[in-house]
């Protein structure tokens, strides 16, 4: 049914795709507006269904190499090498299609609704030009095989949502938003830099397999460890280097909040790949696994706690979305501080490592539909300010009904999917460590409480007066919200059907490295 | 309906369709409460105002419970926590740079002593 | 000793750039600073390329002597290429946020807080 070439090429397309549709985007917008609409619709809408059939064959089929510039794309190995690949390599396990589904996901469903939502403000090629370079930036980064490869995509990825944080430049605030983004996330590339820089010089090898094959763990393998677990870890926003995130999650355009939250997500996914694919049993497990839980509960209780008083419903949201990392590092970090024992593996790490990824997918749906909730709410009122809202219930019945979908799965109310993967989490950490468990179970609660709060102030309430005009949003930004409240409840009603396929496959991935190393050195 | 969804946690189990079914059967007998109740109401006479006691409505912005105002109890119980804790997000581009430096340095001193 | 000069002038370089980024106020002096640093990244990374005695992998004519392997310059270029990228967003930035609030200096950028 699927052509062989798209299926054989589809890392090398995934990445091309939207790389390519972004730089003609101005042209076409000279055309005409509504070509230029279709045209980055299709863009992204290819480029989901490329994703989305690369990832249906990694999980049918197993690891997938894509060897740029190599006669066939599975030969990693040039038979004059020596034994070291040198080509630039896309290595796509059930871990990378895992990030691969959300980025197919979220990215068609944002640029949906940004067709409707950003169609009355000016600049939009350059708009659409960087979002689709964002999405290039996510698919390479979760895809590639190389570190400095994953240096370039962060890069691109950086830059493009920087210049995007700004775009409503709103009397510089937005600017100051993304400078100190940008600041941050190119000192913190730097450090990456200076990691890969480092496993070169050790290594001679750049690729992520051989590196881990000759992984020695010596004093500079701690510091290039270090260096990248803080970098990525700030660029995911954990606590206590969090800051930058309520400052650009809240003064971004809401449609580009969304795809940040993918984006942090992307961090996200290089912290645990190179904890687990690059070190995993070298490295001191209990050391680095108990930081990781640390970042992880500071994460959810400041997180929550900054939440509650805030005005700006954006910056209350953007700190649940820091809150929320917390519980994926939570998740993640017990299983890798059990890394090197077995038994307790199998009795709760993985489940607590399944539990942790469970909720990156579950959180890039609830939270991207939620920071489009927000948008839709500010195209018809004009305003983030909670303390001036209320009685939207009245007039924006749908956007009520997708706001309560994400606020309770964000909540963790059942029968919603943020419930399934916190009770995953739960019940694995409280094997490890009840005390951990119970400040989970607190900030959950906290979190109800503080989307309580925002329920009944925005739509609560009788209809006022100077919101009697209000309209309900419109609809290609309600489809765009419709799609992911349909997986929000599609994942809370089969949660096992989700676990089974893309879950656990990927965190097997993740803690089996030998068959990563032999998936691409052929079991060298 | 057993076998496609019940998520095992290792240590428990959760089905949300059984979860769902719960929930409907909830919602029938609220509303079989509810059809009991009184039926209609005249418009236009004093069953329709809000307040029995003949009181004037006060307007609609100021019935509203407004944000700013909610969880005000909350946040004067943890007023010590928070005074800490808000003054730290200072703004200052300097302060988000120095969290970061000062992170790695600190993971740097444990995961090398713990090597 | 002496082959170890380029990593102790990448040394000099960080600490440099650090202080600048971390004491200056003014916005474009701490830009300078994120400069110096792309710049001692650089170095590190050309420094590690070199090999003594070896020759430009250029086959055309080339001497029966020891090749080096390409990927550190390649490597550096590609950074020297995402710099410039940096810097000229860095300062657009600058100048909006100097027409919008009437200043660059670090103190007065903090509307966005707590």
């Amino acid at each position: 049914m699927i052509p062989a070439f798209i299926v054989e090429n589809s890392p090398a397309l995934m990445v091309i795709v939207p790389l390519v549709a972004a730089f003609i985007t101005p042209f076409i917008g000279r055309i005409s507006h509504a070509l230029r609409s279709l045209w980055v619709g299709g863009a992204m809408a290819v480029t989901s269904a490329i994703t989305l059939i690369l990832a249906l064959d990694v999980y049918a089929t197993g690891t997938r190499l894509y060897v740029f510039g190599a006669s066939a794309a599975s030969m990693a190995l040039p038979p004059d090498s020596g034994g070291i690949p040198i080509r630039i390599i896309f290595a796509v396990d059930p871990m990378s299609a895992l990030m691969l589904v959300i980025t197919a996901i979220s990215g068609f469903a944002i640029i949906l609704y940004s067709l409707a939502s950003e169609r009355s403000y000016s600049g939009l090629e350059s708009y659409y030009t960087l979002y689709l370079l964002m999405i290039t930036g996510i698919l390479g980064m979760v895809s590639t095989g190389d570190v400095f490869n994953f240096f370039v995509f962060l890069e691109i990825l950086s830059l493009a949502s920087a210049g995007l944080i700004a775009y409503r430049i709103d009397g510089g605030v937005a600017v100051e938003a993304a400078l100190k983004y940008f600041v941050l996330s190119t000192i913190g590339a730097l450090a990456i830099l200076v990691a890969i820089g480092i496993y070169y010089g050790e290594y001679n090898a750049l690729n992520m397999a051989m590196i881990a094959a000759r992984m020695q763990f010596s004093l500079l393998d701690q510091v290039a460890l270090v260096l990248i677990i803080a970098a990525l870890a700030m660029k995911c926003g954990a606590v206590p280097m969090h800051f930058w995130t309520p400052d650009a999650y809240s003064m971004a355009p809401s449609s580009i909040t969304a795809l940040l939250v993918v984006a942090s997500q992307a961090s996200l996914y290089g912290l645990f790949r190179t904890v687990f694919t690059l070190y995993n049993l070298s490295l001191n497990a209990v050391t680095v696994g108990w930081l990781i839980i640390i970042l992880g509960v500071l994460s959810m209780v400041v997180g929550v706690t900054m939440a509650i008083p805030q005005k700006n419903v954006k910056r209350l949201m953007a700190y649940h979305a820091v809150s929320q990392t917390g519980y994926m590092l939570l998740g993640v970090g017990v299983g890798l501080a059990v890394l090197g024992n077995q038994s307790l593996l199998d009795a709760f790490g993985y489940m607590a490592m399944e539990g942790g990824l469970f909720h990156i997918i579950n959180h890039a749906m609830y939270k991207g539909l939620l920071f489009l909730t927000a948008g839709a709410i500010f195209l018809r009122i004009g305003t983030y300010n909670l303390n001036r809202m209320g009685g939207l219930g009245h007039s924006m019945k749908w956007t009520m009904v997708f706001f309560v979908i994400g606020a309770l799965a964000i909540a963790g109310i059942p029968p919603f999917n943020g419930f399934a993967s916190k009770l995953m989490i739960y019940e694995s950490v409280f094997i490890f460590n009840p005390v951990l468990a119970v400040i989970a179970m607190v900030v959950s609660i906290l979190t109800l409480a503080s989307f309580v709060k925002v329920f009944h102030s925005i739509f609560m309430g009788p209809r006022l007066p100077e919101y009697a005009e209000v309209k309900e949003a419109p609809l290609p930004m309600l489809f765009g919200m419709g799609i992911l409240a349909v997986v929000v409840i599609l994942f809370g009603l089969f949660p096992t059907i989700v676990v089974e396929s893309l879950i656990t496959p990927a965190a097997h991935a993740l803690v089996n490295q030998g068959a990563y190393i032999s998936a691409i050195l052929g079991g060298a | 309906m057993e076998l496609t969804s019940t998520l095992l946690t290792g240590t428990g189990s959760w089905n949300p369709l059984a979860w769902i079914l719960g929930l409907v059967v909830a919602a029938v007998i609220a509303w079989l409460i509810y059809s009991l109740g009184e039926k209609g109401y005249k418009a236009g006479t004093a069953q329709a105002e809000p307040f029995i006691s003949g009181n004037p409505e006060p307007e609609k912005g100021l019935v509203h419970v407004r944000a700013g105002n909610l969880y005000w109890g909350y946040l004067e119980a943890l007023k010590g926590y928070y005074n800490r804790l808000v003054p730290l997000h200072t703004g200052d581009l300097h302060d988000y740079i120095l969290w970061y430096l000062g992170v790695t340095a600190l993971f740097l001193v444990l995961v090398v002593i713990s090597a | 000793m002496f082959w170890n000069l380029p990593y102790v002038a990448v040394v000099v370089l960080t600490i440099i750039a650090l202080a600048t980024i971390v004491l200056k106020k003014n916005l474009i002096k701490v830009f300078l600073g994120i400069i110096i640093l792309e710049s001692a990244v650089n170095l590190f990374l050309i420094s590690l390329g070199y090999r003594e005695g070896g020759i430009a992998p250029i086959y055309t004519n080339a001497p029966a002597a020891a090749m080096v392997l390409p990927t550190p310059q390649a490597l550096t270029l590609t950074s020297i290429v995402i710099g410039v990228a940096t810097s000229a967003l860095l300062l657009s930035f600058a100048i909006i946020i100097w027409k919008k609030y009437g200043s660059i200096n670090l103190d007065r950028i903090r509307r966005l807080k707590e």
